[in-house]
């Protein structure tokens, strides 16, 4: 059968949502450093205003950097169109606070980025929105966990810190068949390694301080609309299928068809809550585009020879990675990631949380920081820092463990960061 | 808003406005696949500016139910079924690509119930090369796929939308991914056999605007202007670095454009 030649990834990743300045040529995507726009005449100012023109009106809603990012991650995952966030949890708050309404409820994997656990744990319940924590590879339990409130499933594309996979393909179909979305977080895996929408899920988030940006300089979240979940197939949404009296009585499934979730976030989740993106670190992202696939190849082939030195070296008691043929999710990782699955992982130290402290002290080349996916690679203890106000039963839940220490292996020589790890190692040895 | 065309639940959006007794209609017809969504900027902004909007979707197209309408003349008779369901006498009609030609025959056999007529990425005839239709018969997800290709200049490729946010070919392809079985060869199909147009062009009396894009592959500029030709009272506004699919490229321009014939 004949194909149609589309722009490939890589075209993409550079291009994507810009056409060069007419009037000045500029090549690189030029940083709107504005908050306001000045309207062509008093009539195209209120089309604007009232979504009867495109265009920008004032940067907390729109801005034109921040448009070519949006344009960017749509066509790299496949989307309808995207909205920039001041962060990834701005993203994951933005998305949920589009879709849930008091009373609501959420099933989520419970092997989450901390920052997203609390979200759902502990802030969300005050306004009403309870979550069920559930374990990834439990499929089932994911059916069990949907009430008639529940208004989305939530997971991690490859959670964050213990690589648990998301069977995103057989979990959108329990999702579908309640007439709810799958809202994956794709922030460790990136359109490069995986396109969640191909696989079954509906919105797409990122933090993409990470992988996307890449150089650990700006913090920037994106939510990307599929355009696929039929909205209109179900009485559970009416904020999208009804008419909106905070704006003019619209109905955004009426009027925006497949757009309608991603118009809903820009005309009330940004208008409302604010959590807008600075265009400076919106250009600054957008740069780290540009080298997106060249950075994740590096990332994978470094993680899997670091893995490789971890998993044969006598101070580790365990590493989880799922490359690793003893991974539960290595069989699904192979299918769902096939160029690879993260460079986001964690292992065991032997003699637990003082020897890995000795460990981390002792490395020159890996920071220890509270980031991922940065160039540099990076290093950090999750028990005490990331995921420290999860209570034990939660952690043991996320599989936390007191001697887990959490890699995000950067682009660097590997030799480099091997020597590296070799020193640590050496330095626990002497207090172990 | 829902009604009863052709003894069928008939959906037509109304630019978020209900209609005012005695203000003017413009009405707007989709393309192949297509449904109103394609006009709701200009819906919502002429709605604003003292007219009654009928953004129909076609019978079996987006929320109409119904049967397809084989012939653009079929599609035509129905406009005027539902111009008298909602009774509107006379409208400006606005069509783009298959719905450009509904709307040409809907001015040149009901001359008297249109008061000027825009087409929009329009061409006269509007062949369907064999391959799409092909496709388009057993709803080869290709033919979706060769429409939004087609439809998009090579700078809409890379995007640049004048809607903040918006992925143009991901939100076409998603469109026409609602599209029925059937729907986008029936209309392709009508298309390609709507061979009777141009001699009917004497009888488009009324102001008629022509609104192209400069880069339209799927309707080129050199035949929707030889159609021009024939249409006495017309003017042709070019949109530069646009494509076919002028509603989602350049809705901007198209607006403007059509702000001419109020």
């Amino acid at each position: 059968m004949a194909k149609i030649k589309t722009f490939d990834f890589d075209t993409l990743s550079n291009h994507a949502g810009q056409r060069p300045d007419k009037e000045t040529g500029s090549r690189a995507v030029p940083i709107y450093q504005t908050a306001s726009y000045v309207f062509r005449d008093s009539d195209a100012g209120a089309a604007i205003f009232n979504i009867e023109r495109g265009g920008h009106v004032y940067s907390r809603i729109s801005n034109p950097t921040n448009a070519v990012l949006e344009e960017r991650i749509s066509a790299l995952e496949g989307g309808v169109g995207a909205v920039a966030t001041s962060s990834g949890q701005a993203a994951v708050f933005n998305t949920i606070a589009t879709l849930v309404d008091q009373g609501g409820h959420i099933v989520s994997s419970y092997a989450l980025y901390g920052g997203t656990h609390n979200l759902m744990e502990y802030t969300l319940p005050r306004f009403g929105i309870t979550t069920t924590f559930v374990n990834p590879n439990d499929i089932e339990g994911f059916k069990k966990a949907i009430k008639p409130e529940t208004r989305l499933i939530f997971g991690e594309t490859v959670a964050n810190p213990r690589t648990e996979v998301l069977n995103i393909p057989e979990i959108s179909k329990i999702a579908h068949d309640n007439q709810i979305p799958l809202v994956i977080d794709s922030t460790t895996t990136t359109p490069y390694l995986m396109k969640p929408f191909a696989l079954g899920a509906d919105i797409v988030v990122h933090s993409a301080t990470k992988f996307l940006s890449g150089h650990g300089t700006s913090m920037a979240g994106l939510i990307v609309d599929g355009g696929i979940f039929d909205w209109e197939s179900t009485d559970k949404f009416p904020q999208m299928t009804e008419k909106y009296a905070g704006f003019h009585n619209l109905s955004f499934t009426e009027e925006f068809g497949p757009a309608a979730f991603i118009s809903r976030v820009r005309n009330e989740a940004l208008r409302d809550f604010g959590a807008c993106l600075a265009p400076h670190s919106a250009f600054l992202v957008l740069n780290g585009f540009e080298t997106l696939s060249v950075r994740m190849d590096k990332h994978i082939s470094n993680t899997r020879q670091v893995v490789e030195y971890l998993d044969q070296h006598d101070m580790v008691e365990w590493v989880s990675h799922p490359d690793l043929k003893n991974h539960p999710n290595h069989e699904l990782a192979k299918e769902l990631l096939p160029k690879g699955s993260t460079a986001v992982f964690s292992f065991g130290i032997k003699g637990g949380r003082e020897i890995g402290q000795v460990f981390i002290d002792r490395l020159d080349l890996f920071s220890n920081l509270a980031n991922i996916g940065d160039a540099k690679s990076l290093v950090i203890h999750p028990a005490s820092t990331t995921h420290q106000r999860m209570s034990v039963k939660d952690l043991e839940e996320a599989g936390i463990s007191e001697g887990l220490i959490r890699l995000s292996i950067g682009i660097e020589s590997v030799e480099d960061l091997i020597e590296d790890l070799e020193k640590g190692f050496k330095a626990a040895a002497k207090v172990s | 808003m829902y009604l009863e065309v052709d003894n069928n639940k008939t959906y037509i959006a109304t630019g978020s406005k209900e209609h005012v007794d005695g203000n003017p209609t413009m009405t707007f017809v989709h393309g192949t696949g297509m449904d109103h969504t394609v006009w709701t900027l200009a819906s919502r902004y002429f709605a604003r500016h003292g007219l009654n909007i009928l953004a129909v979707d076609l019978p079996a197209h987006g929320r109409s139910g119904g049967e397809l309408k084989p012939t653009i003349e079929d599609m035509a008779d129905w406009v005027v079924q539902a111009l008298d369901a909602t009774g509107q006498e006379s409208t400006i009609m606005v069509g783009h690509s298959m719905g450009s030609l509904v709307a040409f025959d809907v001015a040149a056999r009901y001359p008297d119930r249109v008061t000027s007529l825009a087409m929009v990425g329009t061409s006269m005839p509007m062949p369907v090369g064999d391959l799409l239709l092909d496709n388009a018969e057993k709803d080869n997800h290709l033919a979706k796929e060769m429409i939004n290709y087609w439809s998009h200049s090579t700078s809409a490729h890379l995007g640049g939308s004048q809607v903040p946010g918006i992925w143009m070919l991901g939100k076409l392809i998603r469109l026409l991914e609602r599209s029925g079985p059937g729907v986008i060869y029936n209309d392709l199909l009508a298309c390609e056999k709507y061979t009777e147009g141009i001699e009917r062009s004497k009888n488009i009396q009324m102001p008629t605007l022509l609104i192209l894009g400069e880069d339209d592959f799927m309707t080129p500029i050199k035949d929707a202007k030889a159609l021009a030709e024939t249409i006495p009272n017309s003017r042709t506004i070019l949109i530069p670095n646009c494509g076919h699919a002028i509603v989602s490229e350049a809705p901007n321009d198209m607006l403007d454009a059509l702000a001419t014939l109020i």
